[in-house]
């Protein structure tokens, strides 16, 4: 018999629409799995981005000429009082620097004396910022150094004021820091003031960081400044992160609501400096053994 | 209106791959251009227009697969999730391609309404994606749409005046 439900085509043109998205759509679907679970896909995102790479770089190209027209039509006014601004401030620099070497050595001398290791000092690279956010309300750019300069993903991200976030991607030449407003990208921070240990997180807009799990009874007061404490030796101790702006506590939970503003220019600059990565910490005893330990007495009092 | 009532009944010359895969470049590039803030929320996906023009136009040449492919670029010039753009646009040139008869049969004016949907089905899909993964909603997104629909009828005429310039000049 005659199968008159399948339809007849006169010409062969492969699968149907149908198939084509089926296919397609759970090809993308897998590759979103792969990419937000096990990240595999890196060296395939930075084979591909050498061949996008030409096509951003044309993109920004008007922009770029438009600045450099611009700095080279700036008035002769503006670089002289910008530079005298800058020797003034390179003047009280020097003298705190010099306060800061005095300091350092004095700090050395009695770590060394407490028998703590030495904190480790850190080089610095410069980058200039090619791109900003190329997706809304995510809080990425895109610097002109990747694996051609040694850096590596972790790397921490800073201007002349304080964080400004971490190198998340790196691609050949170009590598992608996430913001410290990024939502839900995390600080380890230490209120100068007082020492005391928080966690600071960004909230996904522009200008605005949170601390949240404070209790309401901490001891945190608008104005204080937040730095980062070093404690999970990624960032190091001791570089401004955010200042609080405001501070609400409501008897109502048991968390107060802090408001911090990013010292560090996060949406300003063009320039940033790159820190190289830190002396990697001992690692923490695994959880899962200790509980081991936890739950099988005998063999512990066996031993 | 004289513009948008044109008859269907005109002959274009066939287009060449070469003017197919330079105006997907040119969309790359546009989306590509450092938009910031605002701008960047009301910027129209010009990568989803040129795929949707040419899979209802070519859709025996342009389909899903070369819209997969695409994506698979944008994903990585927008360092966004792998697949969320190539799922996107492999559905709107589902679209394009099972609908390009009916989208043909309408004038400019009709189709933008056409359009509009398969636009909005795209954004909700990314944004859909964006929610799974990252948790919030950013309705932001559907302005891109409602853009890209604006910009569709001056795409298309501009689009028909460039193929129609090349047989002025192949007559010369």
């Amino acid at each position: 018999m005659l199968d008159n439900t399948h339809s007849f085509r006169f010409f062969n043109r492969g699968p149907s629409p149908m198939a084509r998205l089926v296919f397609f759509a759970m090809l993308s679907l897998l590759l979103m799995f792969i990419d937000t679970r096990y990240r595999y896909l890196e060296s395939t995102r930075s084979t591909l981005s050498v061949m996008v790479a030409p096509i951003q770089a044309l993109a920004t190209l008007p922009g770029r000429l438009w600045n450099q027209v611009g700095g080279y039509f700036s008035a002769q006014s503006d670089l002289n009082n910008q530079s005298q601004s800058l020797r003034q401030q390179h003047l009280g620099d020097a003298a705190q620097l010099a306060q800061l070497q005095a300091l350092q050595a004095e700090n050395q001398q009695l770590r060394k004396l407490a028998e703590l290791s030495a904190r480790a000092t850190y080089s610095t690279q410069f980058a200039e910022v090619i791109y900003i956010e190329r997706d809304l309300f995510k809080r990425k750019i895109i610097v002109n150094k990747g694996a051609d300069a040694n850096l590596q993903a972790g790397q921490v991200v800073m201007d002349d004021a304080g964080i400004v976030g971490q190198i998340t991607r790196v691609y050949p030449w170009l590598s992608e820091v996430t913001l410290i407003t990024e939502k839900d990208h995390v600080v380890p921070v230490q209120v100068l003031r007082n020492g005391l240990r928080t966690i600071i997180f960004g909230a996904g807009d522009t200008s605005h960081l949170t601390l949240r799990y404070m209790p309401i009874s901490a001891d945190i007061i608008e104005g204080d400044v937040l730095v980062t404490s070093g404690i999970d030796g990624i960032y190091p101790a001791g570089i401004p992160v955010a200042k609080v702006t405001r501070v609400e506590r409501d008897a109502a939970y048991p968390f107060a609501r802090v408001t911090c503003l990013p010292i560090g220019g996060v949406d300003k600059h063009s320039h940033l400096l790159i820190l190289s990565s830190l002396p990697k910490l001992p690692e923490p005893p695994v959880a899962g053994s200790a509980t081991e330990e936890g739950k099988n007495p005998k063999v512990r009092r066996k031993k | 209106m004289a513009l948008l009532d044109q008859p269907k009944t005109e002959i274009q010359r066939p287009v060449s791959n070469l003017f197919i895969v330079t105006s997907i470049v040119a969309a790359l590039l546009l989306n590509g251009l450092p938009w910031q803030g605002y701008a960047l929320m009301l910027r129209p996906d010009f990568v989803a227009m040129m795929l949707l023009y040419w899979c209802m136009h070519k859709p025996m040449r342009i389909g899903i697969g070369l819209a997969w492919v695409v994506g698979i670029f944008a994903d990585v010039a927008d360092a966004s999730l792998f697949g969320q753009h190539a799922l996107t646009y492999t559905l709107l040139a589902f679209g394009g391609v099972v609908l390009h008869r009916r989208l043909q049969m309408f004038d400019l004016r009709q189709q933008t309404t056409q359009v509009l949907g398969l636009f909005a089905l795209t954004y909700t899909v990314y944004a859909l994606v964006h929610w799974l993964v990252d948790g919030d909603v950013v309705w932001g997104y559907f302005l891109g749409c409602i853009t890209s629909t604006l910009l569709w009828v001056p795409l298309s005429l501009v689009l028909q005046r460039l193929r129609q310039i090349r047989v002025g000049r192949d007559h010369r």
